[in-house]
C-alpha cells in the first residue's frame, strides 16, 4: 500500500514537472531548427541556431529592443530602490503622527489597478510632451516614470526597517555622521537584503511589463523584448524559429536572476507578504 | 526640541519625492479617470456628459461579456489554482521525498518567464496543428484535434490552462514557506491519534495556512481583474469576444477603435469598484493578524 502511494506521488510529480517544462524545453529545441520542421512539432534540436539569431538581428530590431528593455530596467530599478527605501526608512525612523496617516493615503495607491490608470497617464504624458518632449510620448523615460517609486516598496522597506537598529543611528549621530550620511554609510550596507529582493522584484516587473510600455510607446519604431514578441506572434506568417529565438533571448536575463539570486527571490517574495 | 522638529523636517524631506511621485502619477490620475468618465466624444474633444457613460456601459453587451468572462477566470481558476498549489506544496514538504529541490525549481520555474512570452509559445503549443493536439491524438484522449483557439468553450478553457501554468509554482512558494512555520508535533499527535494524511491535510494544514490561503486567494483575485497579457496574446480577445477581459476592452475602446477616453474610463470604474472591495477584505484580514 505504501509503495504504492509513493509510486502514485513520483509518477505524478514528474508528470506536473514533464508540464512545467515543456514549454521551456519546447523553446530551447525550436530556437535550433527551421520554422518548418517546428510547425510539424520536431521534438529534436536542429542546426539553425545560428541561422535563427542572424536572421532575428537582421530582420527585427533585437538589438535596440534589448537596449531599451535593460535601460528601462536598470534606470527604473535604481531609482526606485533609492526613492522608495528612502521613504520607507523616513517614514520609520523619523515617526510621527502626521507622517503615518500620509504613509497611510499613499498605501491607499495600491488599491488603484493599471487598467484605470492608463488612460489618463496617457493623456498626462501626452500633456508632458507638448512641454518636456524629451519625457513624454514615445520616450522611454515615460514608461519608467510611474514606475519610479510605488508604495509596495515603500512598504517592503517600512516593513523592513523596523528590524534596523536604533541603536546603530545613534552611535553615527554621535560620531557626528549627518542623517543623510547615516541612511547611506549605515543603512543601506546593513540592509543589503532588502536591497537585493526589492531590486530583483523591481528589475523583473520592469523587464516584463507590457502594457504601459504598449500604451505609452506608441511609434513603431520604439519597442522593448515584450513589444517585440508581441508584434512578432501576432504575425500572419510567422517564422518561428525566429521567434522563438527572441522569446529564449528575453528571457535570458530574468532566467539568470532567478538562478543565482534564488535566496533573495524567494525572500523578497515571502518577506512582502508579512504584516 | 530644536533637534527634534529638525529630524521630523528631514524625515519629510526623506519621504517627499515618493509622496511627490505616487501623487502623479496615481492619485491625479486616479482623479482625471473620475472626471474623465463624466465626459464624452472623441479623442481630445471631450464634453461634459454627466452620467452618460455609466448608462451606456449597463446597457453595451461587449462590457457585460467582458465582465461576465472576466468572472468565469475568476470562479474557475482561482480556486483550482489555489488547491493545486497548497497540493504540490504539501507533496514536497515531505523530508523523506527524493528530488525535492528538483521538483520545486520546476514547478516554480514558469514564474520566471514573462507573460508575453508565454502567451506566444502557449498560442503555437495549442494551435488546431500544434504540439499539444498531436500529443493528445496519439494517446487517443481526442479522435478530433480541439479548436482551442477557435471555440469559444475551449478558449476560455486555454487562458485557464495557461494562467494556471504560469502562476501555480508563484503561489506554492508562499504554502511552502507557511508550512515550514507549521509545528511538527501537531502532526505527530495527529498521527498518534489514529489521523491519516487526507484527515491531516483537512484538519490541521489547511487551518494552519488559512492566512496564507486568503493572501493568495486575493492576491490572485486582483490579479485576475486585471487581466490582459494573456488573452491579449493568445487569444486577440476571440474568438468574437469570447476570451475579452476588461482591461483589454478599456484598451480596445482607448487605442484600437476610435478612441473615446471618456467612456473607457467610465468602464475601468468596474475595476476600480471590484478592487476596492477585495482590497478592503484584505487589509481587514492582514490587520486580524498582528
Amino acid at each position: 500500500m505504501n509503495k504504492l502511494k509513493t509510486g502514485f506521488i513520483y509518477t505524478l510529480l514528474s508528470m506536473v514537472a514533464f508540464i512545467s517544462l515543456f514549454p521551456f524545453l519546447w523553446m530551447l529545441i525550436s530556437m535550433t531548427n527551421k520554422s518548418v520542421d517546428i510547425s510539424q512539432g520536431r521534438l529534436l534540436p536542429g542546426g539553425h541556431l545560428f541561422e535563427n539569431i542572424s536572421k532575428l538581428f537582421e530582420n527585427y530590431d533585437i538589438g535596440s529592443a534589448l537596449f531599451n528593455s535593460f535601460f528601462i530596467a536598470v534606470v527604473a530599478t535604481v531609482l526606485c530602490l533609492i526613492i522608495s527605501s528612502l521613504a520607507g526608512y523616513g517614514f520609520e525612523i523619523y515617526r510621527s503622527k502626521g507622517k503615518d496617516i500620509v504613509f497611510n493615503i499613499l498605501l491607499l495607491s495600491l488599491m488603484i489597478p493599471f487598467a484605470a490608470l492608463m488612460v489618463p497617464l496617457f493623456r498626462l504624458f501626452g500633456g508632458i510632451s507638448q512641454v518636456f518632449p524629451a519625457i513624454g510620448i514615445d520616450t522611454l523615460y515615460a514608461v519608467i516614470l510611474p514606475y519610479v517609486t510605488t508604495a509596495f516598496f515603500i512598504f517592503l522597506f517600512r516593513q523592513n526597517t523596523k528590524m534596523f537598529s536604533r541603536e546603530l543611528i545613534e552611535a553615527a549621530r554621535m560620531d557626528g555622521l549627518s542623517e543623510i550620511g547615516i541612511f547611506f554609510r549605515i543603512y543601506m550596507p546593513a540592509m543589503k537584503n532588502t536591497f537585493a529582493a526589492a531590486g530583483i522584484i523591481s528589475f523583473m516587473n520592469n523587464w516584463n511589463n507590457y502594457l504601459w510600455p504598449l500604451v505609452v510607446l506608441q511609434s513603431p519604431d520604439i519597442k522593448t523584448i515584450p513589444l517585440l514578441i508581441s508584434n512578432l506572434g501576432s504575425g500572419y506568417s510567422p517564422d518561428y524559429g525566429v521567434i522563438y529565438t527572441a522569446i529564449v533571448i528575453g528571457t535570458i536575463p530574468t532566467a539568470l536572476i532567478f538562478f543565482f539570486l534564488q535566496r533573495y527571490f524567494v525572500e523578497g517574495m515571502t518577506g512582502s507578504v508579512k504584516g | 526640541m530644536g533637534l527634534k522638529l529638525n529630524r521630523s523636517i528631514i524625515g519629510w524631506f526623506f519621504a517627499s519625492l515618493s509622496i511627490l511621485l505616487i501623487s502623479m502619477f496615481y492619485f491625479y490620475p486616479m482623479l482625471q479617470a473620475l472626471i474623465l468618465s463624466f465626459k464624452s466624444g472623441m479623442g481630445a474633444n471631450l464634453e461634459f456628459t454627466g452620467l452618460d457613460n455609466y448608462v451606456r456601459l449597463f446597457n453595451d453587451p461587449v462590457a457585460m461579456i467582458a465582465l461576465r468572462n472576466t468572472f468565469i477566470y475568476l470562479i474557475f481558476q482561482v480556486p483550482f489554482m489555489i488547491l493545486l498549489a497548497m497540493f504540490f506544496s504539501v507533496l514536497l514538504n515531505n523530508p523523506n521525498l527524493k528530488f525535492r529541490g528538483f521538483f520545486r525549481t520546476a514547478i516554480f520555474l514558469p514564474s520566471v518567464i514573462s507573460l508575453v512570452a508565454y502567451s506566444v509559445i502557449f498560442k503555437y503549443l495549442f494551435s488546431t496543428e500544434g504540439i499539444v493536439n498531436d500529443f493528445l491524438l496519439k494517446l487517443s484522449i481526442i479522435s478530433e484535434p480541439i479548436e482551442w483557439l477557435m471555440d469559444p468553450f475551449w478558449a476560455k478553457v486555454l487562458i485557464i490552462i495557461a494562467i494556471t501554468w504560469r502562476w501555480t509554482g508563484y503561489n506554492m512558494i508562499f504554502y511552502l514557506a507557511g508550512l515550514q512555520n507549521v509545528d511538527k508535533s501537531i502532526y505527530e499527535a495527529a498521527k498518534i491519534d489514529g489521523a491519516n494524511s487526507i484527515q491531516q491535510f483537512f484538519y490541521i494544514t489547511i487551518p494552519m495556512l488559512k492566512p496564507i490561503i486568503l493572501f493568495t486567494a486575493i492576491t490572485s483575485t486582483i490579479g485576475t481583474l486585471q487581466l490582459f497579457d494573456e488573452p491579449m496574446n493568445i487569444t486577440g480577445g476571440g474568438p468574437g469576444n469570447e476570451t475579452l477581459t476588461i482591461s483589454q476592452y478599456i484598451y480596445n475602446i482607448s487605442f484600437e477603435y476610435t478612441p473615446d477616453f471618456g467612456y473607457a474610463a467610465a468602464v475601468s470604474f468596474i475595476i476600480v469598484i471590484l478592487t476596492v472591495v477585495f482590497s478592503i477584505i484584505q487589509f481587514k484580514i492582514g490587520g486580524e493578524k498582528d
